[in-house]
C-alpha cells in the first residue's frame, strides 16, 4: 500500500492543481506569467523574513508578495521602463536580498534547495489544512469575481465603461496570486509554482475553444501532472517537484499533437 | 404631448491631459433619450478621448461628467483579443450582462451575424467583429449607447444597414446614442446634434447649422459642406461620373 507521506503528498498536489488550474488561465490570459514568476521569487525574501521575525511562513510570503505588487505599481508610475524589465529587476533583487539575509542567519539551519524546489513528500497535516482551506477560499473568491474579472481581462475600457470596476478586480486577482504562492511555496517551491500556474493552462489552450472549458482542462492537466509526476518520482526515485513539472511539459507536448489533428479536421 | 426627454449623459467643460499635453479640452454636451449626438473631427482631434471621458474611463479629468443611467453599451474603437484567450462569439455576448440564448440570437440577427455565434472571436474578419461588437452593445438593451466608429471595416452595403439599425434602435429603444463617425454623409443625415472637435469644440449644433460654419469648412474642406445638400437631394437625381446631374 501507499505510505502516509505519499498520500499526503497526493492530497497536497491535488489541492494545488485544483487552484492553479483556473487561476493559471487568468495568468496567461492577462500575460502575467512573468509577474507570477516575480512574486514567486520574492517568496524567498518572505520566508527569510518569517525566520527573522518568527512569523508564520505563509503569512510572511503573502505580505512580501503584496508589498512587491504595490512596489511594482509605484515603479510603473515613476519610470517608463517596460514591464518585463521592472519585473526582472524586482524578481532578482528580491531573491538576492533574501539570500543576503539568509547569510546573516548563521544560527538557523536553512534548506534553500527545499525552498526553491519545495518538498511535497514532507507535507504535514497542517500544511494540508492550509492548502485545502486556503484553496477553497481562493476558488470561491474566483467564482464570485469571475465575470467582472473576465470582462476586465478582455478589455479594460469596455469593462470600465459598462460599470465593472476593473481596477478593483485586477487588485483582487493580484491578491489571489499572492495567496496561492503563499500557500504552495513550501510544497511546490518557488521555481515550480510558476510552472504549475502556466504549463497546465498553456496545454489547455491548445485543446479548448472557450474560457470555461479551458479552465476545466487546465485543472485536469494539472491533476494529471501531479499524479504522473508523483508516481513516477516514487518509481524512479526522482525529485518529486521537478517530476511533476516534467510530466506537465510532456502533457503540453501531447496537446500540441492534438491541435495539429484539429486543424487537419477543420480543412 | 411628449414627455420631456430624459437627459442620460451630461458632460460639462471636460478635458484630459497626458504627460502635460492636453488631448482635448473644454467640451460640453448632453445626450438625451432617443437622441443621437455625433462627434466628428480629424484624426487625433480627441473624439475617442471625449467618449472615454464621458464613460468615466480616465481617472483624472478636468470638468464634470454626470451619467444618469447605468445601462450603458459601449463599442470601443479598438479591441484586440489575444490568441491565448479562447472565446466564442456567444461567450463575448454575455461579457458584462447575463443574457438568454434568445436575446443573444436576436441581437446577432439584427447585425446580420447570427451564423457566427459559435465561431471563435479571433477567427472573425474586421467587419464581422464590428457587427459582433455592435450586437453585444445593443443586446443588453442599454439606455445609453456609445459607439466609437462602429462600422469601421464593414462593407459598404453593411455600413448603410448598420447605420439604419442604429437609427432604428435610438427611435425604438428610446436610448441615447453618442456616436463617433468619419462618415460625414451618414452623420449629417441621421444625427440630432453634431460636435466638431479639434482638440476643443470648433463648432457644434444641428447638422444644418454645423455645415454652414466656416470652421467646419476649414476643417473638412469645402466639399464637406455639400454633403448635406447632396444627401437631401439624393432621391430626385443622380450624379454621373463627371459630376453632371441626371434628372430621374
Amino acid at each position: 500500500m501507499l505510505d502516509d507521506f505519499f498520500i499526503r503528498a497526493l492530497l497536497a498536489g491535488i489541492g494545488i492543481a485544483l487552484i492553479t488550474g483556473p487561476i493559471g488561465c487568468f495568468v496567461i490570459w492577462r500575460r502575467l506569467s512573468f509577474f507570477a514568476g516575480t512574486l514567486a521569487h520574492s517568496a524567498l525574501l518572505g520566508v527569510t523574513m518569517a525566520l527573522v521575525f518568527e512569523l508564520n511562513i505563509a503569512l510572511s510570503v503573502f505580505l512580501i508578495s503584496a508589498v512587491i505588487a504595490i512596489f511594482l505599481l509605484q515603479l510603473q508610475t515613476k519610470t517608463n521602463l517596460p514591464n518585463d524589465a521592472l519585473l526582472g529587476l524586482l524578481a532578482h533583487s528580491s531573491l538576492a536580498i533574501g539570500l543576503v539575509i539568509i547569510g546573516f542567519l548563521t544560527t538557523i539551519r536553512f534548506d534553500v534547495m527545499g525552498l526553491l524546489f519545495g518538498d511535497i513528500l514532507a507535507v504535514s497535516q497542517s500544511d494540508l489544512l492550509l492548502i485545502w482551506g486556503g484553496g477553497i477560499f481562493i476558488l470561491i473568491i474566483l467564482k464570485i469575481i469571475w465575470k467582472p474579472l473576465f470582462a476586465s481581462t478582455i478589455n479594460y475600457d469596455l469593462a470600465k465603461a459598462e460599470g465593472m470596476n476593473p481596477d478593483r478586480y485586477n487588485a483582487i486577482f493580484t491578491i489571489l496570486m499572492a495567496a496561492i504562492i503563499a500557500i504552495s511555496i513550501k510544497i511546490v517551491g518557488l521555481l515550480l509554482i510558476t510552472g504549475m500556474l502556466i504549463i497546465p493552462a498553456a496545454l489547455a489552450r491548445n485543446i479548448s475553444n472557450n474560457p470555461v472549458q479551458m479552465s476545466l482542462l487546465s485543472t485536469i492537466g494539472g491533476l494529471l501532472s501531479i499524479l504522473i509526476g508523483l508516481f513516477s518520482s516514487l518509481k524512479f526515485n526522482t525529485a518529486s517537484g521537478p517530476s511533476i513539472i516534467t510530466a506537465a511539459l510532456l502533457l503540453f507536448l501531447i496537446s500540441l499533437i492534438k491541435i495539429k489533428k484539429f486543424s487537419e479536421l477543420k480543412k | 404631448m411628449e414627455n420631456k426627454k430624459k437627459v442620460l449623459l451630461k458632460v460639462e467643460n471636460v478635458g484630459v491631459s497626458m504627460n502635460d499635453k492636453s488631448l482635448v479640452k473644454g467640451v460640453s454636451f448632453e445626450v438625451k433619450q432617443g437622441e443621437i449626438v455625433t462627434l466628428i473631427g480629424p484624426n487625433g482631434s480627441g473624439k475617442s478621448t471625449t467618449a472615454k471621458i464621458a464613460l468615466g474611463i480616465y481617472k483624472k479629468i478636468d470638468g464634470k461628467v454626470k451619467t444618469y443611467t447605468n445601462k450603458i453599451g459601449y463599442v470601443p474603437q479598438k479591441i484586440s483579443i489575444d490568441w491565448t484567450l479562447p472565446i466564442r462569439v456567444s461567450d463575448f455576448m454575455t461579457l458584462t450582462e447575463e443574457l438568454t440564448q434568445d436575446q443573444i440570437n436576436i441581437a446577432l440577427n439584427l447585425t446580420g451575424v447570427e451564423h457566427l455565434k459559435n465561431k471563435s472571436l479571433s477567427n472573425l474578419s474586421g467587419g464581422e467583429f464590428q457587427r459582433v461588437l455592435i450586437a453585444r452593445a445593443i443586446s443588453k438593451q442599454p439606455e445609453l449607447l456609445v459607439l466609437d466608429e462602429p462600422v469601421q471595416g464593414v462593407d459598404f452595403k453593411g455600413e448603410i444597414a448598420l447605420y439604419e439599425l442604429i437609427k432604428k434602435i435610438s427611435d425604438k429603444m428610446k436610448c441615447g446614442i453618442l456616436l463617433i463617425s468619419h462618415d460625414l454623409h451618414v452623420v449629417m443625415s441621421a444625427t440630432d446634434y453634431v460636435l466638431c472637435l479639434n482638440g476643443h469644440v470648433c463648432c457644434s449644433g444641428t447638422p444644418h447649422h454645423v455645415v454652414q460654419d466656416s470652421k467646419y469648412k476649414e476643417l473638412f474642406g469645402d466639399r464637406a459642406s455639400n454633403i448635406l445638400s447632396l444627401y437631401e437631394h439624393k432621391h430626385d437625381h443622380t450624379h454621373s461620373q463627371d459630376g453632371t446631374i441626371d434628372q430621374k
